[in-house]
């Protein structure tokens, strides 16, 4: 063989281009960091208009999120936070925190999320004291993993204004159909609450739309059992004492 | 055929990746249910074995024969790590289906086996032509995949609506088993059979014989 198998010039070899390959490689993170930052940013605020029903096709997404302010909350009070900058928080790290979450037990975890932030972001359209739709984020878990997603309701606290996910391991075609557009537009208008308690659920099969609690109860998704179940749980969830509970009742007071 | 014509064509049917050398079967599973994820799929892998395969070749005579393997490895890692990065600023969406299967093509062996089988022995330009021809081969393959899959699977291609479901007021019922992975096998074997019943020099010989079963008798 050629000498090129030396030990120096083996080192060498090794050396150099370890050298020419980081370079490589941290000049294309740090060059397109920003359109990264850009992107991730933009499937959020998208993420959270379609499930508020209020995306729009052809309009660029940061506009029409201009109209939208995120804020932070106490989960535990109910009250906005100020001392928090929301467009900066994470909360779904926070979860994982154990110094911003709390360990959830069974008997209250029926989203099945194992821990719940002790400070969560809602997303207010209009103005904050006269809000048109309030959007909180949402997650639980389905059949196959955590679903995440952002449940909408109208100024009254009361009227659900949308539902979408956007992150779920479902069965396409069964529990994967809670992306269906026809199976979401059953949402709008279902009532949350009755009185104080959260009423709204997704039971199996179809709604008798003359039932005295047909506003309360959405159709199931057909051959998907457990994931129509964990859309429950976690709507339930979230809207609980447990969830943003605390925070739209106070909402609903006037007093947030 | 000049040779380099042939370098560039043959990977495509008489020499295919995964047709014939059955490589890179796991990536072609799992991004082959919607079309437009397969196209940025084989862009993805095309662009890789193609540079990684000119790179390789460029040093290939000052690179140390007792850490050639490592040396590939690096090269091919740095450029998918540059393809992933590009991705997400570009093709977000795309990006985020793809999850962890663009990190993944540094372990498809169609990369490293044309690598150390091309590229270690050839001028660049050559080796750079083979990993093109490569990469198209393992897109004709993905994509014939991913357009059965997402045509029959949801009745759309690139996600545009073709068969209209029945979910949504059209009249075709779509076959769920095409959007699960297994179903990507099915589709590859059957291709894989098509392609070797048209170029039968592809069929393989056995390598034993099963022997007619036989009955054992007492005493025998």
């Amino acid at each position: 063989m050629s000498n090129k198998d030396t030990v120096g010039k083996t080192i060498k070899v090794a050396l150099a281009l370890c050298i020419v390959c980081s370079v490589l490689v941290s000049a294309a993170a740090v060059i397109l960091k920003p359109a990264q930052e850009a992107n991730v940013q933009e499937d959020r605020q998208r993420n959270i208009l379609a499930a508020a029903g209020l995306l729009e096709a052809g309009v660029p997404v940061s506009e029409q999120f201009a109209n939208i302010t995120a804020r932070a909350v106490d989960l535990d009070t109910g009250a906005f936070i100020d001392n928090v900058d929301a467009d900066g928080f994470d909360q779904l790290a926070a979860a994982k925190d154990p110094a911003q979450s709390d360990r959830l037990d069974a008997e209250t975890d029926t989203a099945k999320i194992g821990r719940r932030e002790n400070v969560g972001l809602v997303y207010i359209v209009g103005d904050a004291s006269e809000p048109e739709t309030v959007i909180i984020p949402v997650r639980g878990a389905g059949l196959w993993g955590q679903m995440y997603g952002f449940l909408a309701l109208e100024s009254d606290i009361q009227t659900i204004a949308g539902i979408g996910f956007y992150e779920h391991k479902e069965t396409p075609g069964l529990g994967g159909e809670v992306d269906n557009p026809r199976w979401k537009a059953l949402w709008p208008g279902k009532a949350a609450f009755r009185g104080e308690e959260v009423a709204i659920e997704v039971i199996k099969g179809s709604v008798d739309r003359e039932s005295p609690t047909a506003a309360y109860k959405v159709d199931g998704l057909s051959g998907a059992t457990l994931t129509t179940r964990g859309v429950s749980n976690l709507v339930q969830f979230w809207l609980g004492d447990s969830g943003y509970g605390p925070f739209l009742s106070s909402l609903k007071a006037g007093e947030a | 055929m000049s040779e380099l014509k042939k370098t560039l064509t043959d990977p495509i049917f008489n020499n295919n990746p995964i047709g014939l050398q059955i490589l890179g079967i796991c990536s072609a599973l799992a991004v082959t249910s919607s079309l437009s994820v397969s196209l940025v799929m084989c862009i993805a892998l095309t662009s890789v074995v193609a540079f990684s395969n000119l790179f390789i070749s460029l040093i290939r005579s000052t690179i140390p024969n007792n850490i050639r393997i490592i040396v590939q490895m690096i090269i091919i890692a740095s450029l998918v790590i540059v393809v992933d990065q590009v991705l997400k600023a570009v093709a977000y969406e795309i990006s985020k289906q793809l999850s962890v299967f663009v990190g993944l093509i540094i372990t498809n062996c169609i990369v490293m086996g044309r690598a150390e089988a091309f590229a270690m022995k050839n001028p660049p330009f050559e080796s750079f032509v083979d990993g093109l021809g490569n990469g198209l081969g393992y897109s004709v393959v993905l994509l014939t995949v991913g357009f059965i899959r997402e045509l029959f699977g949801a009745g759309t291609l690139f996600g545009i609506e073709v068969l209209p479901l029945v979910t949504e007021g059209g009249w075709y019922n779509p076959n769920g088993l095409l959007l699960l992975p297994p179903s990507a096998f099915f589709i590859i074997g059957l291709l894989i059979w098509a392609l070797r019943a048209w170029k039968t020099d592809q069929v393989e010989q056995p390598e034993f014989k099963l022997a007619a079963h036989q009955v054992a008798r007492e005493g025998a």
